[in-house]
């Protein structure tokens, strides 16, 4: 399990817990709008050595079939991936 | 006892956070507690972890988390593991997550608390060197000659006068069952230490040097490779504090240059070559102490 976005997000007072305690994970906003450049990863060359997936502030990069892949709604296109991937396996490219 | 990139279980407990692009202390807590698992309770204190973390109704952890006052951090870690105890709960981890200034300067006196009654907690202090969170303000972990808001850099006085406070032998002078220093740069090593800590009993303290590309100047994709870097130019150490021995768990066969470290960052951009020359001194008398009073492995 990790934190997901949900449907429902709160507004009204009602809404709010009158305790100081919330659900835990819960996300309502993505970071996707952060981004000017996103990293795209060349499958062929990923060797799955997970480097990128340890070193990746967010944890946007996930394990995906012996390779990785990365959630987009998530990614601030820091580009810690790309310095780290020594098989030269991600470039970022400009958002357009 | 061997938690490596393949083992590490693949749930995120900190994840979708507002924490900048880039930065080191989210990566030293995600990861942190990717090793320590769900049943961690984590305490963040006033800083970047809990301004980041908890901006209702989103809340980034995915597991139980919690704010504490600023000075607070070690105190809540010691109310939460007695308060679980007297419950009869026993599978879990109590553990906090603070800056540099929120252990070295605000926090000392309730870590040097929880440290003397040994209270059962792991305490991490993630150190970006200054008050990142309120906008770069100089904390007693930042080194000598770093620009920051309250310690400019002019032509009479460049940047921070002090050095870096060794917090690290300031916890192990306590006589702490575990201690440690790690870099955000080395996660091998970081990983290794935190399933360590979780194993002892007792408080156990790991100091991660987590570089910020905000407050440093750098590039937001260079901040593993400097958190490398000042490990291997010799200016941050990886080492261990256990049974009242000290042990360095990693020695570069030859340092890398100093001022290439230095000169890649914005707050270092002013310094002088007789600023350099000192900075180059201190870190020669520090390895020269550290070779006579650590085991090297």
């Amino acid at each position: 399990m990790k934190p997901y976005l949900r449907e429902h997000v709160p507004t009204t007072l009602s809404d709010i817990p009158n305790t100081t305690a919330y659900e835990a994970g819960y996300l309502v906003t993505k970071n996707a709008g952060w981004r000017n450049v996103r990293p795209v990863i060349d499958v062929e060359a990923c060797v799955g050595c997970l480097q990128c997936y340890l070193y990746c502030p967010d944890g946007v990069i996930y394990k995906d079939g012996g390779k990785v892949a990365v959630d987009y709604d998530f990614c601030k296109g820091c580009g810690i991936c790309k310095t780290i991937c020594k098989a030269g396996a991600i470039e970022m490219e400009a958002e357009t | 006892m061997s938690v490596s990139v393949k083992t590490l279980q693949e749930d995120e407990f900190f994840y979708g956070h507002k924490a900048c692009a880039g930065c080191g202390g989210s990566l030293a807590v995600r990861i942190a507690l990717k090793v320590l698992g769900e049943r961690s309770i984590a305490v963040l204190p006033a800083g970047c972890m809990s301004a980041v973390g908890f901006n209702f109704p989103q809340l980034c952890f995915g597991n139980n988390a919690i704010i504490s006052t600023f000075a607070g951090t070690a105190s809540m870690l010691t109310g939460i593991e007695a308060g679980l105890r007297a419950q009869g709960i026993t599978d879990f981890h109590a553990v906090g997550f603070a800056g540099d200034g929120g252990t070295a300067d605000i926090g000392i006196q309730a870590l040097s608390g929880a440290i003397d009654r040994n209270d059962d907690i792991l305490y991490i202090c993630y150190d970006n060197e200054a008050y990142m969170n309120t906008g770069i303000q100089k904390s007693s972990l930042t080194p000598f000659g770093a620009k920051t808001t309250t310690t400019p850099a002019g032509s009479n006085i460049r940047g921070n006068l002090r050095p870096k406070k060794n917090m690290f032998e300031i916890v192990a002078a306590h006589g702490i069952p575990y201690a440690a220093t790690a870099s955000i740069g080395y996660l091998n090593d970081f990983m290794g230490k935190v399933e360590k800590a979780s194993t002892i009993k007792g408080t156990k303290y790991i100091h991660i040097l987590a570089p910020c590309p905000t407050g440093w100047g750098i590039a937001t994709d260079e901040t593993v490779e400097i958190a490398k870097e000042v490990v291997d130019c010799g200016l941050w150490y990886l080492a261990e504090f256990e049974n009242g021995e000290f042990t360095l768990n990693h020695k570069p066969k030859e340092f890398t240059d100093i001022r290439t470290y230095l000169k890649k960052q914005g707050r270092f951009k002013h310094l002088t070559e007789g600023d350099i020359e000192t900075i180059t001194r201190s870190r020669d008398q520090k390895w020269d102490a550290l070779s006579k009073n650590f085991k090297i492995r």
